[in-house]
């Protein structure tokens, strides 16, 4: 009964709405900007999100980065060569930092490379433990990724990049050719993958590399040293205990007392995500501030026009009352009108909304492809048409209620 | 009993003014009477009508109605009783101009507790019954004005109240219309209708039984039709006009066979 009862005074609200279209819609044209506005800076907003998670991705959540450096308050104390990472230290977290999963120290090599008649100078080689592999996520797409053995024989193999087959002239499928890293014979056990590291991370067109077992690159320049270590954490939620645990160790293992500064970095890129994502978090507040606004200044235009249309129907919610409606009613009527003109509203600021996403998205070089209202957006937005409508269609429902049936049917 | 008033007073205020509309009204109607009220414009019929119809509340006094104390009632309360037991016809009709004749009609039922699932059947029925069974879904700008009171009388009884209120129902209406209303409320009436009616004309209230007329806010009187003293010489009036006009006719009608003959 109660059930029927409300259908049917959203029925008459609606052919009310229905037999006043252009007013409606003009009425509703605040609450129509504000929910397209908001949902499409929204949109954009998770756009931006993830493409930015994407370029995070792409090298990991759970990539840490330690390295020695000098602590400004130190500058002119000690060298910048006194503080780079030494191989028992890596062993040591190897064994005992229990947060990480795997850990792969750098030995950076600046070498010249020649197959046959091609000769490349200056070419980026990295010394790197088997462990590597687990550290980057980057696939051996021929031959074999390096193993154990590799490292403590110090064997002369290496692998290479696809850039380099092309740069140095080599047969589609290298493996098991020569070639010469800074004079020495080397064999090519495998090819990794080029990764295009984005502009974000400093990368820019791929090029040219060269993986050789540590134990050999140490062989190769005795006098280098470990340009950094990579690690893998074993769980990205755990990024600031990942820290503390590697300074924790780094600091015991380098004697550095209590007052004295960290002689190294640790850098984890879910710390850098967390980071993002609270000031993401952050501008989704400031949008949804921005909603608030723009449905308050939708819901004033409601009540005003609201009002009007209950001095307008002045003498028909007389007539009403005077046939039997009760205050509740007539309450109900105008309040189920109110709240519908606002989800209507809603519902139209989203569709939109949608629209200028799609605008959004086609953007050229805004990098906003993925720009998508989220699923609760589209809640939020409705929610609070909702409510506007209930909040603002509160006092005019009021007024219509407290009419005397009398008075009202004076009324001019 | 169907209606009881009891030293009813009614005071409007406009400020420090007050209008003493009512001063002590005593009524009792019974069940299908056909009342009129009468009196001087501004002798408080409208506001008598409107309490009776519970549109309005007494300042003072009492008003039972069907044994129910309609003074004691609420906002919401007072609602339902218009709604079940009250008929309501106004002057200037009242009718929703964008809805059909039979969406005005239906309108009582909307709020009805009974359920208005059967509505539209109901709405029809009580047009056939007012003689406008042709017109179910013109508008009011479609049709005239005798059609449009009946529209408001079919809205009127399509909930079945126990008594139909009518203030100057004819007011708007030319005679032969009014004649017209008139005849479709003694019919009513016939029918078992409890009727009350506000008039300034004698020949309206002559088709009730009882004739109420108030001055000044007081009954000063309450007598069964024929025994109106002002209404008995109306008739007498009339009678003697007719009678005059009806000699002048044949006067003029022998004179012009004489003429025709001579
Ligand atoms: N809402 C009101 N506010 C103030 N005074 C009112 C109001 N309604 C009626 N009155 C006064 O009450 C008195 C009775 O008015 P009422 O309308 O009942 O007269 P009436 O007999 O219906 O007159 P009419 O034949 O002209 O319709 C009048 O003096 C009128 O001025
Ligand atoms: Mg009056």
């Amino acid at each position: 009964m109660f059930v029927l009862r409300f259908l049917q005074t959203v029925l008459l609200a609606l052919s009310q709405l229905r037999a006043n279209k252009g007013r409606s819609f003009l009425t509703a044209l605040g609450v129509i900007i504000g929910v397209a506005s908001v949902t499409a800076v929204v949109a954009a907003l998770t756009g931006m999100k993830e493409f930015v998670l994407g370029e995070f991705e792409s090298v990991g959540a759970k990539y840490v980065y330690i390295d020695g450096t000098v602590p400004p308050e130190m500058e002119n104390k000690v060298s910048w060569l006194d503080v780079q990472l030494q191989l028992d230290e890596i062993d040591e977290l190897a064994e005992y930092a229990s947060s990480i999963e795997h850990i792969s120290p750098q030995w950076r090599l600046t070498v010249d490379v020649a197959v046959n008649a091609e000769r490349l100078q200056n070419v980026r080689a990295l010394g790197i433990r088997p462990e590597w592999h687990d550290v980057e996520t980057r696939s051996v797409i021929l031959g074999r990724p390096f193993n154990a053995n590799d490292d403590q024989d110090r064997l002369n193999v290496c692998l290479i990049n696809d850039k380099a087959i092309e740069e140095l002239n080599l047969d589609k499928d290298p493996i098991g050719e020569s070639i010469f890293i800074a004079g020495r014979h080397f064999q090519i056990v495998g090819v990794v993958e080029t990764k295009a590291v984005s502009a974000m991370f400093g990368g820019g067109t791929p090029q040219t590399e060269v993986f050789v077992p540590f134990g050999t690159a140490m062989k190769l320049n005795p006098r280098g040293w470990i340009n950094m270590a990579g690690g893998m954490m074993r769980d990205t939620s755990d990024a600031e205990n990942t820290k503390a645990e590697i300074r924790y160790i780094l600091r015991k293992s380098r004697g550095l007392k209590p007052d004295e500064p960290d002689t190294f970095v640790v850098e984890v890129l879910q710390t850098y995500i967390d980071q993002f994502n609270s000031i993401a978090g952050g501008i989704t507040a400031i949008a949804g501030g921005v909603v608030s606004i723009s449905l308050l200044v939708g819901g004033v235009g409601i009540m005003n026009i609201m009002l009007v249309s209950v001095s307008e129907r002045t003498r028909e919610i007389g007539l009403r009352k005077a046939v039997g409606a009760r205050p509740g009613i007539v309450l109900l009527q105008f309040l189920v009108e109110a709240v519908t003109l606002c989800v209507a509203g809603g519902f139209i600021g989203l569709v939109v909304g949608q629209l200028l996403t799609l605008a959004v998205q086609s953007i050229p070089g805004a990098a906003l492809d993925g720009a998508v209202i989220p699923g609760w957006a589209i809640a939020v937005a409705f929610i609070f048409s909702a409510g506007t409508g209930v909040l603002f269609g509160m006092f005019p429902a009021i007024k219509a209620a407290r009419l005397d049936p009398i008075e009202a049917l004076r009324h001019e | 009993m169907t209606i009881t008033i009891r030293q009813l007073h009614k005071v409007y205020r406009i400020g420090d003014e007050r209008v003493h509309a009512l001063r002590g009204v005593d009524i009792e109607i019974k069940k299908n009477e056909f009342v009129a009220i009468m009196g001087a414009s501004g002798s408080g019929k409208s506001t008598l009508m409107n309490i009776l119809g519970c549109l309005d509340k007494p300042t003072r006094g009492a008003y039972t109605l069907n044994g129910k104390p309609t003074h004691k009632m609420g906002a919401a309360e007072l609602a339902a009783v218009r709604n079940k037991e009250i008929g309501f016809v106004f002057q200037s009709f009242e009718l929703l101009p964008r809805a059909t004749a039979v969406q005005n009609v239906m309108l009582p039922l909307i709020y009805s507790k009974k359920g208005w699932l059967g509505a539209r059947r109901r709405a029809k029925k009580a047009l056939e019954r007012v003689g406008l069974g042709d017109r179910m879904g013109h508008r009011p700008s479609q049709m005239s004005g005798g059609q449009r009171q009946r529209v408001a009388v079919a809205r009127a009884l399509v909930n079945e109240p126990s008594i139909l209120l009518a203030d100057e129902p004819t007011g708007n209406l030319d005679s032969t219309t009014s004649e017209e209303i008139l005849r479709l409320f003694k019919a009513l009436h016939d029918d078992g209708q409890t009727i009350v009616i506000v008039t300034h004309e004698e020949d309206i209230a002559g088709h009730s039984e009882r004739i109420i007329r108030l001055r000044d806010g007081r009954v000063i009187s309450d007598l069964p039709t024929h025994q109106d003293p002002v209404h008995r010489e109306w008739v007498q009036k009339a009678a003697a006009t007719l009678h005059t006009m009806a000699a002048q006719t044949r006067s003029v009608e022998s004179s012009q066979t004489a003429g025709a003959g001579a």
